[in-house]
């Protein structure tokens, strides 16, 4: 199980804060793929993925019990 | 008065409480940065603002940003908190409290970090108008300088 948390405009956009993937394991590359896919208009190439509170690289491999964030572009300050 | 060195906050800032944090004998000085929202932008009158963060994320990240400030420019203190939820005109939306011995390097250091939250940091702001609203940063609606990423 892989736990996605969703902000801003992707928060709006799915309608939800967080949801749960039943998968063992995927990389970076295939979590946004997975988003684009699952949400019309996620933006995937404009979205970071955090795992564990950490920006991870798109070969990255996501494993179940990690936590996972989709960062849009920052605009704190 | 309880509060963490970086914070995410729900409540109005005092800016009094990172001031005093930093502050210690061997400081001769202090530089505080406060961010607030601004009612024109390119033209456009926000209403208010909303600030939305990945906090425990942010939290972090503020904190690595006070070790690299700490790591550039020895001695330096360092306290952050930025507020989130719905902020009016003139509300302080981030303060940047530092202090070192010399003016020179709380300056800098001060700088240096509103440019990296601007980067790093997991906070997003939405502006509200009065036709409508939308979350900066993702499609932009005026022009706006590219945010660049580390």
């Amino acid at each position: 199980m892989i736990k996605v948390n969703y902000f801003a405009r992707l928060r709006e956009l799915t309608g939800k804060g967080e949801e749960t993937l039943d998968r063992d394991s995927m990389t970076v590359a295939e979590l946004l793929n997975w988003a684009e896919k699952s949400y019309p208009g996620f933006g995937a190439d404009n979205v970071q993925v955090a795992v564990n509170e950490e920006y991870a690289l798109k070969e990255d491999v996501i494993q179940s019990g990690d936590v996972c964030a989709f960062i849009p572009p920052v605009s704190g300050g | 008065m309880t509060m963490k060195q970086y914070e995410i906050v729900e409540t109005p800032i005092e800016v009094q409480k990172y001031m005093d944090y930093v502050l210690h004998p061997s400081a001769g000085a202090v530089t505080v940065f406060t961010g607030n929202v601004r009612e024109w932008t390119h033209g456009v009158k926000t209403l208010y603002l909303s600030y939305e963060a990945y906090v425990p994320m942010a939290e972090k990240k503020m904190a690595e940003i006070g070790a690299e400030m700490e790591a550039k420019w020895p001695g330096v203190r360092v306290a952050i908190a930025h507020r989130i939820g719905e902020l009016q005109i003139s509300d302080i939306a981030v303060v940047i409290a530092v202090s070192s011995p010399h003016r020179k390097a709380a300056y800098e250091a001060n700088e240096y970090a509103i440019d990296r939250i601007k980067e790093v940091v997991p906070i997003w702001k939405k502006e509200i108008w009065e036709d409508g609203e939308e979350w900066i940063g993702a499609q932009k609606k005026y022009p706006e300088k590219g945010v660049e990423q580390k």
